[in-house]
């Protein structure tokens, strides 16, 4: 069989190991769903749980969709599709091809007609990644064991502690936005954008709040979170226009 | 009479025949391909390869495990791990839904919660991206398109700005000093960037449990 990127049969087995990533979360959904109604939550929040969580989705699942166009061009689009539905991330899936391309002395661009070198990627770029694979399946519940000893043994610090590690992970972002500022002294205001960006989420969703609390509408709290975020993306075309991109 | 299982026993149990059943089908993707191509991996490149990738993301990688698992719960981990983009993706979307439903992670209710978010979330992304590969043809110029890219690029400030509003407005004395140390050291120490700020979580999340410690003794939360 002659091999390329985009070979008819590649995107048969991409699409059976999807089918099973699929399955895994229709399995899971079910079963939360069933112990959430024996747990007395009121099937309205699930419902709500649900149509946010998809709304939410939407706008960060088509930049990953950005990730699998751009890598396309030299991986075709089975290897990237694969890579970014299942453990991938766009940062790491673009840092590992490239690696990848590199050693195999080829360029970002260049489309791969050797299937030696293709499946030496696919090697790459699955290993890489495959630490939360490896290790998952075993940790979890010692980890989940010793934090619910926490929270039982004093429950007011169990709470405190949850709010901190969501407080923790949501200022090492924060501080992320920030780490380009220092290029506005060297005249560069580039580095204001994700700033800016930031900071018109924050309003939006702090408007959201205070509507939502003071007119009662419902709609607003479900959706204020995907509303922040994609308006705080749209700000950014013309942040960038105004302070200059790439 | 056997036991029943508890429920969360049973995701531990589900989660686990789960990650090892998606581990081996993952890996069988790169060995079908040699056998269907008649191929095998070129072994030079593929080391080098992995020694230039390998280490950071496996180390990035166990520390997110300790880091994101408290987070997601049972259920949300093992799907998570599976599906990826947890950071900007999925644990977001859970500790959204766990924030409206007034639920915490710590309880059983939260970990319901955050197992249907991240599920649907999976799903949803799974699909979008469906769609996006069977219409790429007519979407790439749109995807690819410099008016828009300035949007895709700036989707971490604009969720954590979010997220960030009501996170922080509801912890005020807790935020204080994590969100000061940060950016600090983000302005002031070059080498991090997008690709260190992985390594950064862990190093936010111990710091605030560690605040939150001090002033919880001191009788200040």
């Amino acid at each position: 069989m002659k091999f390329n990127v985009n070979h008819p049969v590649l995107y048969v087995i991409v699409g059976v190991i999807i089918a099973c990533v699929l399955a895994q979360s229709v399995y899971f959904l079910v079963r939360a769903m069933k112990r959430a109604k024996q747990l007395g939550i009121k099937s309205e929040t699930i419902k709500k749980t649900i149509s946010s969580s998809a709304v939410f989705t939407i706008a960060p699942a088509i930049a990953v969709l950005v990730g699998v166009v751009a890598l396309s061009k030299s991986l075709g689009v089975a290897l990237p599709w694969l890579r970014l539905s299942v453990i991938g991330s766009i940062t790491y899936e673009t840092v590992a091809a490239g690696n990848a391309l590199e050693a195999a002395e080829l360029s970002a661009g260049t489309t791969i007609t050797d299937p030696s070198i293709f499946v030496t990627i696919a090697w790459v770029m699955t290993i890489g990644i495959a630490a939360g694979l490896v290790f998952v399946p075993f940790v979890t519940k010692k980890i989940q064991t010793g934090l619910s000893k926490i929270g039982m043994k004093d429950k007011k610090w169990g709470e405190i502690f949850n709010n901190a590690m969501f407080l923790g992970m949501i200022s090492a972002f924060l501080g992320y936005v920030f780490c380009d500022v220092g290029s506005v002294f060297k005249g560069d205001t580039s580095g204001l954008i994700p700033v800016c960006v930031m900071l018109t989420s924050a309003i939006v969703m702090a408007v959201c709040g205070g509507l939502a609390t003071k007119f009662k509408i419902r709609f607003l709290t479900d959706y204020a979170l995907p509303l922040s975020l994609v308006l705080g993306m749209a700000s950014a075309i013309p942040y960038t226009a105004l302070l200059g991109g790439k | 009479m056997k036991k029943q299982p508890s429920y969360m026993d049973s995701v531990h149990r589900d989660g686990r025949i789960w990650g090892i059943f998606m581990g081996i089908i993952l890996l069988l993707f790169p060995l079908a391909i040699s056998i269907i191509f008649k191929t095998s991996p070129n072994y030079e490149v593929l080391l080098k390869g992995i020694f230039a990738t390998a280490p950071m993301y496996w180390a990035v990688g166990i520390v997110e495990i300790f880091t994101y698992v408290p987070m997601l719960g049972a259920g949300g981990t093992y799907l998570s791990f599976i599906t990826g983009n947890i950071s900007n993706l999925k644990l977001p979307c859970a500790i959204d839904a766990m924030e409206r439903a007034n639920v915490k992670a710590s309880s059983e209710e939260g970990e319901v919660i955050s197992t249907i978010s991240i599920a649907v979330s999976s799903i949803v992304t799974t699909i979008i991206i469906i769609i996006g590969v069977i219409c790429i043809v007519p979407l790439t110029p749109i995807l690819e398109s410099p008016v828009l890219e300035p949007a895709f690029d700036m989707i971490l400030p604009a969720l954590f700005g979010g997220l960030a509003v009501v996170f922080i407005s509801k912890n005020l004395k807790l935020s204080i000093a994590p969100v000061i140390l940060m950016l600090v050291l983000f302005i002031f120490v070059p080498a991090l960037n997008a690709g260190t700020v992985g390594i950064m979580v862990p190093v936010g999340v111990l710091f605030t449990v560690g605040v939150a410690r001090i002033l919880y003794k001191k009788g200040m939360l």
